[in-house]
């Protein structure tokens, strides 16, 4: 198979989600409309020796394709890309992802940092990242990087989440994150997306 | 972080590698970037550096540092029968066709602290293949190779390594082949006696043996493309007719120039098998 050489798109969505994720996931992954222009990265933490069925279930909900993430597979947009259980996902500068078995982080793998921290590399300030409900502090250092780097940051409204602790430690770390309901994170997504990275 | 900062980061990223491989011929510039960089950014902390001109200059000033920069430029996360349904294809599906040869070669490339190694003598053992088989177990970490050829894990890894074995379809009790003491589990020493372990580099090394059965799991992922395609390869070069070659779980010849050189022998497990010439 020849690979088309890279070319750089417009910008990126990176999500991280924990415990209560599919719930949370199923109010903003089915809205974005068929012919997203961006691609969604999506690392939710799930049990390491199973599969996730993420993938599954969300492509028979979604309008956009929806896959499991391949090693150095290039980037396309308009496509949802969950981690794979059991290994970290990192975007490459030449957004291609790579996968990572390399150890845990908080616990973790795959972990949201580790995701936020490369895409913040790789994409600069046109990248979104998002963090949702969750029990853990993962994704909360990654979203750091995403601000510091010029991306916009958007985090699931404490008071709205089955998990607060992730959403918390994430709008702690990140004062210009912006907290948000589920629907108004979806409407921003599917709406506004090309504007905000203006 | 500004633009202009990671624009120098980037830089000196670059230059590091080049140092390393300039003074101690460990060449990591083709390796994937993103989470080579995670590591580096670990190495930097570890070792109180500010910047990566500054590791840099230690590990060219300071040679007993390569070896302890080693640990955190590889990637040495294995558990024995790590992932089961791919042992207990190797045994089920590969075993029979390996059967059919009078001697064979393994070769574990990226062998780590030889739990895969381990995993595969055990196999072989239980499958009556053990005593026609040559195991060739390399790594580019001596103190990892060192690790492997002491066959000795922490103890409390046994449980799991137990339950993988188990679910891998295993013939025996995992407990048959180790001794504990001290906290430690020692595997036994004949496991290790048909195998020769080797200082060996995919990205710079040569083809040494032709070998029936490739087992390189979760190296390939830490490699960009190109040096996938020349570790690839390598691995094509090395196997006989219709050898076997197998990967991580998330690892596939998709995205590989010679995947039409290789066919999907059990997809699911990610175990190929190399093209007979002219068939």
């Amino acid at each position: 198979m020849t690979i088309e050489p890279s070319i750089p798109p417009p910008g990126g969505i990176v999500i991280g989600a924990s415990m209560g994720a599919i719930e949370a996931l199923s109010e903003i992954l089915p809205v974005l409309p068929e012919g997203y222009p961006l691609p969604v990265l999506v690392v939710v933490h799930v049990a390491r020796d199973r599969k996730s069925g993420l993938p599954e279930l969300f492509a028979n909900r979604c309008r956009i394709p929806v896959k499991e993430a391949e090693d150095k597979e290039p980037i396309q947009g308009g496509v949802i890309y969950f981690a794979p259980p059991d290994y970290h996902l990192l975007v490459e500068n030449d957004f291609s992802l790579s996968l990572s078995n390399e150890e845990p982080v908080l616990y973790s793998r795959p972990a949201i940092d580790v995701l936020f921290d490369s895409a913040a590399d790789a994409y600069g300030d046109r990248l979104v990242g998002i963090v949702l409900t969750g029990a853990s502090t993962d994704g909360a250092k990654g979203l750091r990087a995403i601000c510091l780097a010029g991306g916009k940051a958007l985090v699931q409204d404490p008071e709205t989440a089955a998990g607060q602790t992730m959403p918390l430690a994430a709008l702690d770390l990140c004062p210009d994150a912006r907290s948000l309901r589920l629907d108004e994170i979806a409407a921003i997504l599917s709406a506004d997306i090309v504007d905000i990275l203006k | 972080m500004s633009s202009e900062v990671s624009e120098t980061e980037k830089i000196e990223l670059s230059l590091f590698l080049e140092a390393i491989y300039r003074k101690y011929h460990y060449d990591f510039r083709n390796y994937s970037p993103a989470s080579l960089k995670r590591r580096l950014a670990q190495a930097k902390d570890h070792f109180g550096c500010e910047s990566y001109s500054q590791l840099q200059h230690l590990a060219l000033h300071d040679s007993t540092m390569v070896s302890q920069l080693l640990p955190f430029l590889t990637v040495q996360v294995s558990d024995m029968f790590r992932d089961p349904e791919y042992f207990r294809a190797i045994r089920e599906k590969v075993v029979p066709h390996l059967r059919t040869y009078p001697s064979l070669k393994v070769w574990v490339a990226g062998c780590s602290a030889g739990e895969e190694l381990h995993s595969l003598a055990i196999l072989f053992r239980e499958e009556g293949l053990e005593s026609r088989t040559i195991f060739y177990a390399t790594d580019i970490n001596t103190e990892a190779l060192k690790k492997a050829e002491s066959g000795v894990y922490d103890l409390n890894r046994i449980a799991l390594f137990t339950e993988n074995h188990r679910k891998s379809g295993g013939k025996s009790s995992l407990s048959e082949y180790y001794t504990t003491g001290y906290g430690r589990a020692k595997f036994d020493q004949s496991l290790r006696e048909r195998t020769v372990f080797s200082d060996h580099s995919l990205v710079s090394d040569a083809v040494f043996a032709e070998t029936h059965l490739i087992s390189c799991r979760n190296v390939l992922i830490y490699f960009n493309r190109e040096l996938q395609n020349r570790v690839v390869g390598l691995f094509h070069e090395s196997l006989v007719r219709r050898g076997f070659l197998g990967l991580g779980s998330k690892e596939s010849l998709r995205f590989s120039s010679l995947a039409d050189r290789f066919s999907e022998f059990d997809l699911s497990e990610r175990i190929y098998q190399k093209e007979g010439e002219g068939v």
